[in-house]
């Protein structure tokens, strides 16, 4: 079975017409691979359905806004990877 | 429908927000001066306009599910097609169901049919906020009513 940044990756490259190999775990969603809040929308529902979730992109986008975390918590490809991960195992409890 | 204010809804005949499921008709006019250039001597209804209507559709079921607490815009159009050309005077019914309700958006999609027959369907992404002004909002809930919009799924307005 994928790893979850496997799967993510493998929908960002779909989605955004980005080459898989320039997609690492380190990859920042926005910043280094230039996914723009549209084609994030459609990353998103993409993850959304193939995880079962439902991503609270409102309210990490409200903390970052806030100044609350940094953008990379939510939108570096590792750390998106283990939030899903986290939301995975909440819906499961 | 007044298409020059994009008024495309005329009466919402169903509506069951929380299967997140729509059914609207829409009473194409005889006269509108949009058939004036679309097109001289061959009125037809613009296929965008269509588009807009299948939009609409969707978006009044995500208000009410919102209960009018957040405002629904357009942000994408996917798998657009136009079946069938529509001319003035008839009615148009729409249909669209909820496909995903996301954290800040929502998909939907819808068709038009007339005569049973489908003349335009389309999947629609929505970005769902926070209404801009207090005004936009008291505007889409008189817009509502105007549209019949069952009464409960007004309240926490």
């Amino acid at each position: 079975m994928a790893s979850t940044f496997e799967t993510v990756a493998g929908i960002i490259s779909e989605t955004c017409d980005i080459p898989r190999e320039k997609i690492t775990p380190e990859s920042h969603a926005i910043n280094d691979l230039g996914i723009d809040s549209l084609d994030f929308l459609d990353v998103a529902f993409a993850i959304d359905k193939a995880f079962g979730i439902k991503m609270p992109l409102e309210q990490w986008t409200q903390e970052v806004n806030d100044g609350k975390v940094s953008s990379d918590r939510y939108f570096v490809l590792k750390d998106l990877s283990a939030n899903i991960d986290s939301l995975v195992a909440a819906k499961a409890a | 429908m007044r298409l020059e204010y994009f008024q495309m809804l005329d009466r919402v005949l169903a509506l069951d927000p929380e299967s997140g499921r729509i059914r609207a008709e829409c009473l194409v006019p005889d006269r509108s001066p949009v058939f004036e250039g679309h097109f001289p001597g061959h009125p037809i209804m613009p296929g965008v306009l269509m588009i807009e209507a299948i939009a609409q559709t969707g978006g009044w079921l995500i208000l009410a599910r919102a209960r009018f607490d957040r405002m629904a815009f357009l942000a994408q159009v996917r798998e657009a097609k136009l079946r069938g050309f529509v001319a003035p005077g008839h009615t148009l019914a729409a249909e669209a169901h909820l496909v995903h309700d996301g954290s800040g958006y929502a998909i939907a999609s819808g068709r038009l049919d007339l005569h049973g027959r489908t003349v335009a369907e389309a999947e629609i992404t929505y970005r769902i906020v926070p209404f801009p002004t207090e005004g936009l909002r008291g505007a889409m809930i008189e817009a509502a009513r105007r549209v019949a919009m069952p009464e409960e799924w007004l309240r926490g307005a």
